[in-house]
């Protein structure tokens, strides 16, 4: 754009002239949007009139903007939590606590009984998750599975959250009963990943179930029972729950779009 | 506040319609809700009616993308809705409200329909601007900072309105949109929706004839999850002259093609 409107374009522009057609008066505003220079030349055509006009509407708009309605607050932090929170999960948040404390003080009053804080690691983000993902729980489901970031992002998101509020409480517990923090973090990855991967297919929050009830009836309920430190929780299983997480992480992912339709 | 007109909006399209199924089947539980619908909508308001139970809700499930169907086939806005593969751009052209329609009590009338702009995937230069103007074409401007909570069943239906609309769809699916709405934000809802109708496909799922009649461009009449009749309004009323039962003639059109369509299956 090197040239300027002509001078005799502008005059018949800013008198309204009938002779000028539609496609003059679109070449000479797209220029003027672009053109200060152009638009003070405009400025200086504008009859008297016409500025008092333009000096009204600017004393009316600055009324408006003093007396008018404050503009809304920008509110990142509560918009942030919006955006990654998961509002039904909150009450079990207590729940989750309270069981992991309870496993604590037991495992620290009978060290020599199967360590419960591991018995229970792999199942404790289980029942978040169910409630995360259950239609019961989440008023909005139906509107937020149908939208475009149902999917991978909100599965991802919901995890997160719920993994942040698991781990927290069961990394202080195995860290004040000297464990290594292996031991109950990838059963805990690896049920998760499961949860999820089953979930895509039946739903995430009967997978959570089914996982959690098999676990609790085959290895905790006998473990508890015979006083016995099942295998699978031993360092020596470490391998193969790494290997269990790690192929159930890139599945679960990759069957991320199992979640975005319900049924 | 000047706004860029993308490539994308001036694409010409290239679907014969916004909706379109042939013989498709959908699922609610086991029972076949939808059972061999064959459809066409094009731009405009179409007005979904039938009796309790003739599969419009799980029907409408269908075309919001959140039910898969069974069988048969579902093209949206000239996309293939059965395959996984392209939800997610479809979806951000989608606005639905479903009949049961849920929210978190604690958002602010402006926070949620941000939130589900966001969740919509809108541009985040355009969400609070497309945010005012929802909820300003619902009429809820005074209330936009109060939280979802302290409303009213009318109130919070808007507030479903104008989530549905944030994004401006092509393609809008409301279902029961006026349950709770008085009289007077009836006949602004169906202003507004003749409004949106001029340039996107808008499907109402209501079981008020009078609604339909009123603002809609376009009659689909199902019953047993299959088509009975697609018309003008006019037409029903035309039916309806000749006899049925009900308070309107368009209410004794519709259940005089039911009971014809009744009897001849
Ligand atoms: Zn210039």
């Amino acid at each position: 754009m090197t040239d300027h409107i002509p001078a005799a374009s502008l005059a018949a522009y800013t008198a309204g002239d009938p002779g000028l057609d539609d496609a003059g008066v679109w070449a000479v505003e797209v220029h003027l949007e672009n053109c200060a220079e152009c638009r003070a030349r405009l400025a200086e055509l504008a009859s008297p009139p016409l500025l008092t006009l333009l000096d009204d509407v600017q004393v009316m708009i600055d009324r408006g903007v003093r007396n008018g309605p404050e503009p809304v607050r920008r509110r990142t932090w509560r918009r942030l939590a919006h955006r990654w929170a998961v509002w039904s999960v909150v009450p079990w948040l207590a729940l989750v606590l309270s069981t992991v404390l309870a496993a604590f003080l037991l495992d620290r009053e009978f060290p020599q009984r199967p360590s419960l804080v591991l018995l229970l690691a792999p199942v404790a983000p289980l029942a978040g998750l169910a409630i995360a993902w259950s239609r019961r729980s989440d008023p909005a489901w139906e509107i937020t599975t149908g939208t475009a970031r149902a999917g991978l992002e909100l599965l991802l998101r919901r995890t997160v959250v719920v993994l942040a509020t698991v781990l927290p409480p069961l990394a202080a517990a195995g860290w004040l009963l000297d464990m290594s923090p292996a031991l109950w973090l990838l059963p805990s990855l690896a049920f998760t990943a499961a949860s999820l991967l089953l979930g895509g297919l039946i739903g995430v929050a009967r997978a959570a179930t089914l996982l959690s009830a098999g676990w609790l009836l085959a290895v905790a309920l006998p473990a508890i029972l015979t006083a016995n430190l099942p295998v699978v929780v031993r360092p020596s299983s470490l391998p193969v729950w790494a290997a269990a997480t790690l192929i159930g992480a890139v599945l679960a992912v990759a069957r991320a779009g199992d979640h975005r339709r319900f049924n | 506040m000047v706004r860029m007109v993308s490539a994308t909006e001036l694409k010409p399209t290239t679907y014969a319609w916004p909706v379109e199924t042939t013989e498709l089947r959908v699922k609610a539980g086991r029972h076949l809700a939808v059972n061999g619908l064959d459809l066409q909508l094009g731009t405009g308001v179409h007005g979904l009616l039938g009796p309790n139970g003739a599969g419009k809700t799980t029907l409408m499930r269908a075309l919001s993308t959140v039910h898969r169907p069974s069988g048969g086939q579902l093209r949206l806005l000239g996309e293939d809705a059965t395959s996984s593969r392209v939800l997610r751009p479809l979806r951000r052209r989608l606005g639905y409200l479903p009949q049961h329609f849920g929210f978190y009590p604690r958002f602010t009338v402006r926070e949620y329909v941000e939130y589900m702009a966001w969740l919509r995937e809108m541009p985040k230069a355009a969400i609070p601007g497309a945010v005012q103007r929802a909820v300003e074409r619902v009429g809820l401007t005074a209330r936009a900072d109060s939280r979802l909570k302290a409303l009213s069943g009318g109130m919070l239906r808007r507030v479903g309105i104008a989530q549905a609309i944030v994004n401006d769809p092509d393609l809008l699916l409301l279902d029961e949109p006026t349950v709770g709405l008085d009289p007077e934000q009836r006949v602004e809802f169906r202003t507004l929706l003749r409004e949106l109708g001029t340039d996107s496909c808008v499907v109402v799922s209501t079981h008020l004839v009078e609604d339909v009649v009123a603002a809609c461009t376009d009659v689909v009449l199902v019953d047993e999850g299959k088509l009975v009749w697609q018309g003008l309004p006019a037409a029903l009323i035309q039916i309806g002259e000749q006899g049925g039962t009900g308070d309107s003639p368009a209410e004794r059109g519709y259940t005089s093609l039911l009971s014809s369509h009744r009897s001849a299956s």
